[in-house]
């Protein structure tokens, strides 16, 4: 079974992980970003607590010029906080928080909270959090009489309002309550449902009350009896750990603890999300929409994945309901993209749902900020929801302050991993969080996009790795799979089917290539396929294909200077190709341009030829490793 | 198990939990040879410990560890039932 206390949607924290915490602790001049990184990871104990030392060490930094907001949070608890408060700085910064926690001792609540001299009085605290176990509220035995029930609820529910008043009166603080975790162990078994002196009805009980008489419109209340149940009654609860140092849950419950104590004061402090950016294939529906069409996309349709992606799509209009924006950035042409948005029966959103609708082939992280600046929001209120891991690995690289959930390959785990993060935490609902959506609809306008960002620096550090070899049996079926599937990437869209691609095997009067790349994100398959007719002195280019998921990559032109080397080498002195327009390929309408290549026709169906003069062309330093099998001719200049 | 597998991977958990870079183990070590070592990460040390094991310490062993010598002994123990 998977670890209950796990937070799926953040990575794992690296092998680095410690060196970098400590490194930044250190720093005379730390880093804000690397501070967000270090956040962002899925961090144990040991790991909280090194970044609770740079949030000490970094605090003036943090606060000042890194944009978290400083809060100072005093702990009352009739048990051990200690593990709680000592993972809740570093917690926070993944939060927007520069925390400061102070603890009172256990057992100490009505003295610290009820005199104003109190050491607890003189800290100036924002917030102070109750933490009180069923034991020590007197719930934890059986009253077999209904009044003794009753009673004892209300001696719990009473010293709860005194303290509670007591942070708000006295303390001038921000009073934070929790529901009571009920113990895993029935009593009487079902019944136990039904006993109103029973420990867990008791318990029931005793939370209707403290939501509905005791917290106040400005207090908070973190839902801890919910995370318990989430996780497993059996889980949570650690008798051993409560023999042993009074704990209050299992310790490994903790970094998840921390989370929703950190998530919740951060809403307070309007450190939530307030935007949800929404890739769409893969995403928003099964397939590829220039590829697949409206009827080849898996939406709804009673498939599992189709049912999938339109729940997906239904919990996202709710999350719209109560506030939070949406908006889409899709590596796509716009008119393909709104497609589905427009005639697709199923879809659940429609256009009007979307606040900012991007859809070009430019980098994401460009496009999230052009989106931020529409909004006028920071870029450090985006969420940014994509299948795909390269688009996730460039954001949370260039904007460290997006948040990026981890998603897996199922479409059916979207909406858990999106909803139990917490981005959208709220403190409560007002009238202008259901308005919002709309206001931000009404302001947005379509975007042009200025082309900026240092994505040289980025491709390098997805350590690439290009393997390009000859037509072979081995990769017969894919090749034939992609030069029948491919749409968008695809100059002259020239269908062959599988036997005619093993010809082209064995015909010396072609020249065929398949590329594979992998890179630190895992392998992408082959991705790339060009057939290429020679001639004595002129190399004219059948076929050229590429999938759209390594746009961007440089890619093509490896292919180039791979062929033109070969060409060079065969006494070729000139490489053409065409341009064959189809209702999908747009997008490369100007591949040959970009690639240096001569317009040196138009053709009657609306078509270009192109050349490239072979005794000019320099091939360029690309940023991958290059591996050549079966030496169909390969460059050696790339780094 | 050996003794010397056991003991070299404690050391690595005890350089986490206690955040030291350096461990002189020996078996009679206690809390009062390491700094760091107290009453709050001792109860993390043994859920560390357990973890890293794979291995549930009774409520009897916690209370009867004097040293880190006696925590290789039960993991050795455990390892080879």
């Amino acid at each position: 079974m998977n670890n209950p206390f796990q937070m799926p949607w953040l990575l794992p924290a690296p092998v680095d992980f410690k060196a970098r915490a400590k490194a930044l602790a250190n720093s005379a001049s730390p880093d804000e970003a690397e501070a967000r990184r270090l956040a962002a990871f899925s961090l144990d104990l040991n790991e909280l607590d090194l970044l609770g030392k740079v949030v000490r060490k970094q605090k003036e930094f943090l606060a000042a010029k890194a944009g978290f907001t400083p809060i100072k949070l005093g702990i009352v608890a009739s048990h051990t906080m200690d593990y709680l408060a000592a993972a809740l700085p570093g917690t926070g910064l993944r939060h927007g928080l520069v925390m400061d926690v102070v603890l009172a001792r256990y057992g100490q609540a009505a003295q610290q909270l009820l005199d104003p001299g109190s050491d607890f009085a003189a800290q100036r605290l924002d917030c102070v959090l109750l933490a009180f176990d069923y034991r020590a509220l007197g719930l934890g035995t059986v009253r077999i009489k209904r009044d003794d029930a009753e009673e004892a609820i209300s001696a719990a529910i009473n010293h709860v309002t005194s303290v509670a008043a007591g942070v708000r009166d006295i303390i001038k603080a921000t009073c934070v309550l929790q529901t009571l975790v009920a113990p895993s162990d029935p009593l009487f078994g079902s019944l136990d449902a039904r006993i109103q002196g029973s420990p867990r009805a008791m318990i029931e009980r005793f939370n209707a009350r403290l939501l509905h008489d005791v917290a106040k419109e400005d207090d908070l209340v973190v839902d801890v009896a919910f995370l318990a149940s989430k996780a497993g009654l059996d889980c949570w609860n650690d008798a051993r750990g409560w023999h042993k140092a009074k704990l209050p849950a299992s310790l490994d419950a903790t970094p998840l603890y921390a989370d929703h104590v950190c998530r919740l004061l951060g809403a307070a402090r309007g450190k939530a999300r307030k935007c949800l950016v929404l890739d769409l294939d893969n995403t928003l529906w099964g397939g590829v929409i220039g590829d697949d069409g409206l009827d080849g996309i898996a939406l709804g349709q009673n498939s599992a994945v189709g049912e999938a992606h339109v729940a997906l799509q239904r919990f996202l209009l709710d999350l719209r309901r109560r506030g939070v924006i949406l908006t889409v950035c899709s590596k796509n042409e716009d008119a393909t993209a709104r497609v589905p948005f427009r005639h697709h029966p199923e879809m659940v959103l429609k256009e009007d749902h979307i606040a900012v609708f991007i859809a070009n082939w430019s980098d994401k992280a460009n496009n999230l900020r052009e989106i931020a600046a529409t909004l006028n929001i920071g870029t450090d209120a985006l969420v940014f929801l994509d299948d795909n891991p390269v688009e996730r690995g460039q954001v949370r690289e260039v904007l460290p302050e997006v948040a990026v959930p981890e998603l897996t390959e199922d479409p059916a785990d979207y909406i858990g991993l999106l909803a139990n993060a917490g981005y959208f935490e709220a403190i409560g609902l007002s009238g202008e969080d259901l308005a919002r959506a709309d206001f931000y609809q009404a302001n947005a306008e379509r975007v042009s996009l200025e082309k900026v960002g240092n994505l040289e620096e980025y491709l390098r550090s997805l350590q690439m790795v290009a393997t390009i070899s000859p037509f072979n049996a081995v990769g017969r079926v894919r090749v034939a799979q992609l030069i029948n599937k491919s749409n968008q990437f695809n100059l002259t869209t020239r269908r062959y089917s599988e036997s005619e691609v093993e010809r082209f095997e064995d015909d010396p009067s072609k020249f065929c290539l398949q590329v594979r790349l992998a890179d630190r994100f895992g392998d992408n398959g082959m991705i790339s396929v060009i057939i290429v007719d020679k001639a004595p002195t002129e190399w004219s280019c059948d076929t050229w294909l590429m999938s759209c998921r390594v746009l961007g990559r440089r890619v093509e032109e490896l292919v180039l200077a791979t062929v033109a080397e070969e060409a060079r080498n065969a006494g070729a002195k000139r490489l053409t190709g065409t341009y064959i327009p189809t209702k999908k390929n747009g997008l490369v309408v100007e591949h040959f341009a970009k690639l240096g290549f001569s317009k040196t026709g138009d053709l009657p169906d609306g078509g270009t030829s192109w050349a490239l003069d072979l005794t000019d062309y320099v091939a360029p330093e690309l940023p991958m490793q290059i591996m050549c099998t079966n030496d169909p001719g390969c460059v050696t200049n790339a780094v | 198990m050996s003794r010397e597998e056991a003991v070299a991977r404690l050391i690595e958990t005890m350089c986490d939990v206690f955040d030291v870079d350096d461990l002189k183990f020996r078996d009679n070590m206690t809390a009062d040879d390491v700094d760091g070592w107290d009453s709050l990460s001792h109860v993390r040390f043994l859920i560390a410990v357990e973890r890293q094991f794979g291995l549930r310490f009774t409520s009897s062993e916690i209370d009867g560890f004097k040293n880190v010598g006696e925590i290789v002994d039960v993991i050795v123990q455990r390892a080879t039932l």
